[in-house]
C-alpha cells in the first residue's frame, strides 16, 4: 500500500461512503441510489464489468473499500451515458464512475495494466507535454504498451490505414521529430498544475 | 293504487324502425301482453315522447308502464316515472344491436323482439310499485367504536356534518396508538421530515364537541337491532351500563403489534431488541434529543429489520405486508439522523414499500445519510454492549453481519377485529351439545368481542383474510356484511395513519348513507335507495331456516316458534331469501318468483323441428348484464337464440325458474353471475357462491326429468367481459345444437 492510499484509509476508517462523498466527483449521490438495477440492466458492456454501478454503489455503501477501488469495472464505462438517462433517482452515473476512476488512479490502486487506463495516461502524457496530444507518438505509444514485439506486429497491422490516412494529409510523419505544439505549452502546464491544486485541495490532498 | 291500469310503449328511435317490424310489436304488447293503452313513438326519450307518458299517467290514470327501447340501464334520466310501476323491452342493446344484419336475419331479429315485448308485459302485471320499508326510524346518530387516530376522525368527520356520536374507547384516554407516536410520517408537502401526529388537538376538539359524546373506559356489553335502530349497550369498567340507541356503527378498533416475543430468531426479547412501539417509546423519553437505551446508553448505530414475522410463507408469523412499517422505518431513522447526523443507521429490507407519497420521504432519508441495504437478516445476535445482525445481503449475493447498540424489529399489525366466527360457530355448538370446555370457551369469546351483537350470526362481524374485519374488498372497502355497521381503518386492512384517516372519513359518510337510508325506509348499499324490501307469506313457511342461514348478511333472525324474523334495515334486497326459499314465499313487490317466472313463460317456444331452440340467460344486474348491454354497444354479435332476464344476484335466482323453464320446452339455461369464492366480486358477497352450490344440485333433478345436466350451466362474467360474454353464449347454444332439442318441447 502507498502512503496517499494509507493515508486515506486511515483517514475515513470503516466510512468508505463518506471518503466516496468527500474525494470522489459527484460522489455525493451514491447515497441516493435505490437499488432498481436500472443502470445494470442499461449498460451496453453490463456483461463485461465485474460489478455493475448498482453492485459498485451498495459496495460502496457496505464500505467495500478496497474491493472498489482496486475493481477494474468502473473502467470499462465507454460514457455513453445510457445509465444517467435512465436513473429514476437522476444519479449522475457516468461522472461517478469516471470519478472513481480518477480516485483509483490517483491513490494508485487502480488495476496495473487496465487497458483503459493505460491508453488514457499515455493521452495525457502526450497531451501535457505540448498542450497538443501528438496522434502518431501516441499511437505508437498505444502500440508498443505491451512490448516491442507486440508493438511491431500493431504496428503493422495498421499499417494500410496509415498508409492511407498519409495519402490523404491526415497523417504527417515529421511530427514523429517532436511534432507542432500550441502556443502557450508553458501556460497550459500553469494552468493544468492550478487546476490539480484546486482538486488536491477540494479532496483533502494538500495539507 | 286500487285499480291497474297497463300502458306499453314501443319506440322506433335509434335504428330500431329500421330493424324491425314496430306495428307487430304493438299488436303483441296489445292482444297477447293485454295492455290496456299501446303506444308508438320514433323517438321515445325525448321531451315530447317523455311528455306523452308523463300526460298518460295524469289524464289516462296509468299505473304500469312497459317501455320497449333500450336497455333498462340506459335513459334512466328520460324514463323516471317515480309514481308508477315500470318495466324496461330491451329491444336495442338486446336485440338490433346483437343480432347480425342483414335480411337474412329479420326473422329471428323479430321473434327476439316479440318474446322481450311479451316478456316486458308479463313482467309488468306482476310488479308493484314498491312502496318503501313502513319500519323507519329517524334516529339519526352514529356510533363509533375506537378512540384511535381512525375512530377520533370518524367521530369528528360524522359530527362535523350535524350527527349526533356516540364514541366508545376502551382506553382512559382518547388517542390510541398516536398517542404513543414521538412523531408521524408526513403528510404533507413536501413530505420530507417527520410531522406532530396532531392526535392531541383531535382528540380535545372531539372531547369538546357539542355533539360528541365520550364515552372512556368502555366496552360495547351487547348490540342489537338494525340500521335507524340499533340498541347498544356501553360497559363502563366500574360495571355500570349506559344503554344508547343508534343509527349506525363504525368499527375502528384498530390493531395491535405482532408480539416480538415470537420472533427470537431476530433477537425477539433481547434486551437491546425492541419493535417500532418500543422505539417510539424511546423517542418520547428522549424529546429531540439523543435517543437512548433502556439501559440509559445513547444508541450510535441502529438496524432496522424490516418485515420481521410479516410476509412469512413459513406459515409461523403474519402472511401479509402490513404496508406502513418501511415508512415508519425510515421515520424512526430520521429520528436518530435529526438528532445526530453521526448516528449510524440501517434499514435492511427486502422490497422498500412506501405507498403514497412515501418516495419522496425515503429519498429524504437517503439525503440524511440513513443507509438501506437490500437483505434478508437471518439473526440477531447479543454481543457484549449490542448486538450484531447476520444478514444475506441481496444485492451482493453475500452473508454479511452488521454491529449495532439497538436493532428495531418491523413487525406487522395484528387487526382486533374480535371474536373469528368459523371458531365461534364451532365452539357455540360443541357448548350447545353440553361441552363444558366449550361453555368455558364461548364465555372467553364473548370476552374478547368487540361488539357483542345479539345476532344469530355471531357476535362479531365476519372476518375476511388473515382476520381483519370484513370489508368489501374490491368494490365497496367499508361495506361489511354487517349492514349498518363500517369498519374503518386497520381492523379492516393493514394500512398507515393517513389511510386510515381516509378510511375513517368514508366510513363516516357510509354510516350517514345507512341512516339517511333508513330512515326513509330504502335499502343501503349496494341497492342504495332502493324502496322494495322482502315480504313473506308466513302462513306459507315450513320453518326451514334455509333463509336465515343463507342471508349473507345476517338480516334475518328467528323468533321463539323459529319462523323467520326480518330485520328490513339490514336487508341488502339481494334476494337470496328468495332463491332460497323451496316454498316461495318470501317477494319483493317489483321483484319476485312471479315477475321472473311469468317472464320465462311469456316466451314463444318454437316447436322441435323449427331448428330454433331457445336459451333462458338469467344475468346479474350488477356485472353480467352491464357486460351484455357493452356488448351491444360494441356490436358484438351473439346468437339471437338466448332471452335474457337480469336478476339482482344469482342468489336471488329459485330453482322452480330453472326447471319451469325446462318444462316450459327451453332447450337450456345460462347463468351469468360474478366471480366467486375467496377473491369474490358478487356485490352481495355470497350470492354467486350460493347459486353454484344450488346449481350443483340440479343435476339429478335434470336427469330425473330425462335432460342432460349440460343443459343447465353457470359462468362467471366480469363487467368488462363484453367480448368474452357473446363468445360463452356463442358457445353454449352450439353445443345444445349438437345435443339436439330438448325432449320437453310441446309438453310445456
Amino acid at each position: 500500500m502507498n502512503d496517499l492510499n494509507q493515508q486515506a484509509a486511515a483517514h475515513y476508517g470503516k466510512n468508505f461512503l463518506k471518503e466516496v462523498e468527500d474525494r470522489v466527483e459527484d460522489g455525493e449521490w451514491v447515497k441516493m441510489c435505490m437499488q432498481c438495477g436500472v443502470c445494470a440492466g442499461s449498460c451496453p458492456l453490463g456483461p463485461h464489468w465485474e460489478h455493475s454501478p448498482q453492485k459498485i454503489f451498495r459496495m460502496i455503501m457496505a464500505g467495500k473499500r478496497d474491493e472498489v477501488l482496486s475493481s477494474d469495472s468502473m473502467w470499462m464505462c465507454t460514457s455513453c451515458y445510457n445509465c444517467i438517462v435512465r436513473c429514476p433517482r437522476k444519479l449522475p452515473i457516468t461522472h461517478i464512475m469516471h470519478g472513481l476512476a480518477h480516485y483509483a488512479h490517483k491513490l494508485n490502486i487502480a488495476p496495473k495494466g487496465q487497458p483503459t487506463r493505460e491508453v488514457a495516461r499515455l493521452f495525457w502524457n502526450s497531451l501535457v507535454q505540448t498542450g497538443r496530444v501528438n496522434e502518431l507518438k501516441f499511437s505508437l505509444a498505444v502500440y508498443f504498451k505491451d512490448g516491442f514485439v507486440r508493438g511491431i506486429k500493431n504496428a503493422l497491422a495498421m499499417q494500410g490505414i496509415g498508409l492511407k490516412l498519409m495519402k490523404a494529409k491526415r497523417l504527417n510523419p515529421m511530427e514523429i521529430l517532436g511534432g507542432h505544439k500550441c502556443k502557450d505549452a508553458g501556460g497550459i502546464k500553469k494552468m493544468l498544475a492550478k487546476a490539480k491544486e484546486i482538486e488536491d485541495r477540494r479532496q483533502g490532498f494538500s495539507s | 293504487m286500487a285499480e291497474m291500469k297497463t300502458a306499453a310503449y314501443i319506440c322506433s328511435g335509434c335504428g330500431l324502425g329500421d330493424k324491425l317490424d314496430i306495428a307487430q310489436l304493438g299488436k303483441i304488447a296489445q292482444k297477447e301482453g293485454k295492455m290496456a293503452l299501446v303506444r308508438e313513438h320514433d323517438f321515445l326519450c325525448n321531451t315530447e315522447g317523455v311528455q306523452m307518458i308523463r300526460d298518460d299517467i295524469e289524464k289516462e290514470g296509468v299505473t304500469h308502464i312497459c317501455i320497449a327501447a333500450c336497455s333498462r340501464r340506459a335513459k334512466t334520466e328520460a324514463f323516471h316515472f317515480p309514481a308508477v310501476a315500470m318495466t324496461r323491452a330491451n329491444l336495442r342493446e338486446g336485440v338490433i344491436w346483437v343480432v347480425a344484419e342483414g335480411s337474412e336475419h329479420d326473422e329471428v331479429r323479430q321473434e327476439m323482439a316479440d318474446d322481450y315485448v311479451r316478456m316486458g308485459c308479463a313482467e309488468l302485471k306482476k310488479v308493484k310499485l314498491p312502496e318503501g320499508n313502513p319500519n323507519r326510524t329517524q334516529l339519526k346518530s352514529i356510533m363509533v367504536v375506537g378512540g384511535g387516530m381512525s375512530g377520533l376522525t370518524a367521530a369528528f368527520e360524522a359530527a362535523e356534518s350535524g350527527y349526533q356520536v356516540i364514541l366508545v374507547e376502551k382506553q382512559a384516554q382518547l388517542g390510541g396508538w398516536a398517542n404513543k407516536l414521538w412523531k408521524r410520517v408526513p403528510y404533507k408537502a413536501p413530505y420530507a421530515e417527520p410531522q406532530d401526529t396532531g392526535v392531541a388537538k383531535l382528540a380535545a376538539k372531539v372531547s369538546s364537541h357539542p355533539l360528541i359524546k365520550v364515552h372512556l373506559n368502555s366496552t360495547i356489553a351487547e348490540t342489537s337491532g338494525a340500521p335507524g335502530r340499533f340498541a347498544v349497550k356501553i360497559a363502563q369498567e366500574s360495571g355500570a351500563v349506559t344503554e344508547a340507541a343508534v343509527g349506525a356503527i363504525v368499527q375502528a378498533t384498530g390493531f395491535t403489534n405482532y408480539d416480538i416475543a415470537k420472533l427470537p430468531e431476530l433477537g425477539g426479547g433481547q434486551a437491546n431488541v425492541v419493535d417500532q412501539a418500543g422505539l417510539e417509546a424511546l423517542a418520547q423519553a428522549a424529546n429531540g434529543g439523543a435517543l437512548k437505551r433502556a439501559d440509559g446508553k445513547e444508541i450510535k448505530s441502529v438496524v432496522f429489520l424490516q418485515c420481521a414475522g410479516q410476509r412469512d410463507d413459513t406459515a409461523k408469523h403474519l402472511p401479509y405486508c402490513s404496508g406502513h412499517c418501511c415508512a415508519t422505518s425510515i421515520k424512526q431513522a430520521m429520528y436518530f439522523k435529526d438528532a445526530n447526523p453521526e448516528v449510524n443507521a440501517v434499514v435492511v429490507y427486502q422490497d422498500l414499500r412506501v405507498p403514497g407519497m412515501g418516495e419522496d420521504f425515503y429519498r429524504s432519508a437517503q439525503h440524511k445519510g440513513v443507509i438501506f441495504a437490500k437483505g434478508k437478516a437471518s439473526g440477531v445476535e447479543p454481543t457484549g454492549n449490542g448486538c450484531k445482525v447476520n444478514y444475506r445481503d441481496m444485492i451482493l449475493d453475500a452473508d454479511a453481519t452488521l454491529e449495532a447498540d439497538l436493532v428495531v424489529l418491523a413487525t406487522g399489525q395484528v387487526p382486533s377485529a374480535g371474536v373469528n366466527l368459523d371458531i365461534w360457530d364451532t365452539v357455540v355448538r360443541e357448548a350447545d351439545g353440553g361441552s363444558e370446555a366449550a361453555k368455558q370457551q364461548k364465555s372467553e369469546l364473548q370476552k374478547i368481542s368487540v361488539l357483542n351483537l345479539n345476532y344469530r350470526q355471531g357476535p362479531d362481524m365476519p372476518q375476511f383474510k388473515y382476520g381483519f374485519a370484513d370489508s368489501h374488498f374490491i368494490c365497496f372497502p367499508y361495506e361489511t356484511r354487517r349492514t349498518g355497521i363500517y369498519a374503518a381503518g386497520p381492523v379492516r386492512r393493514p394500512m398507515d395513519m393517513l389511510q386510515a384517516t381516509e378510511d375513517a372519513t368514508g366510513a363516516a359518510l357510509k354510516a350517514i348513507q345507512a341512516v339517511e337510508n333508513a330512515s326513509l325506509g330504502r335499502a343501503a348499499h349496494p341497492r342504495s335507495g332502493d324502496l322494495s324490501y322482502p315480504i313473506v307469506r308466513l302462513e306459507g313457511c315450513t320453518q326451514c331456516k334455509r333463509c336465515t342461514v343463507e342471508c349473507p348478511f345476517g338480516a334475518i333472525d328467528e323468533d321463539e316458534r323459529r319462523f323467520p324474523v326480518f330485520n328490513e334495515q339490514r336487508c341488502r334486497r339481494c334476494g337470496t331469501c328468495m332463491g332460497a326459499c323451496p316454498v316461495r314465499v318470501i317477494s319483493f313487490e317489483n321483484y319476485s318468483v312471479d315477475t321472473v317466472g311469468n317472464q320465462i313463460k311469456a316466451v314463444e317456444i318454437p316447436d322441435e323441428f323449427s331448428e330454433k331452440p331457445r336459451v333462458l340467460i338469467l344475468a346479474c344486474e350488477n356485472d353480467a348484464y352491464p357486460a351484455l348491454d357493452m356488448a351491444g354497444l360494441s356490436r358484438i354479435v351473439y346468437s339471437a337464440f338466448v332471452r335474457i332476464i337480469p336478476v339482482r344476484c344469482l342468489g336471488s335466482v329459485n330453482t322452480i325458474w330453472i326447471t319451469d323453464a325446462l318444462n316450459s320446452g327451453y332447450d337450456g339455461v345460462m347463468m351469468m353471475g360474478c366471480k366467486k369464492g375467496d377473491d369474490y366480486q358478487c356485490h352481495f358477497v355470497k350470492g354467486s357462491e350460493l347459486a353454484n352450490y344450488r346449481m350443483s344440485k340440479i343435476g339429478d333433478t335434470l336427469t330425473q326429468m330425462g335432460l342432460e345436466p349440460e343443459r343447465v350451466s353457470s359462468f362467471e362474467v366480469a363487467i368488462t367481459d363484453n367480448a368474452r360474454v357473446a363468445g360463452f353464449i356463442n358457445e353454449f347454444v352450439a353445443q345444445l345444437v349438437k345435443m339436439g332439442p330438448s325432449p320437453m318441447k310441446g309438453f310445456g
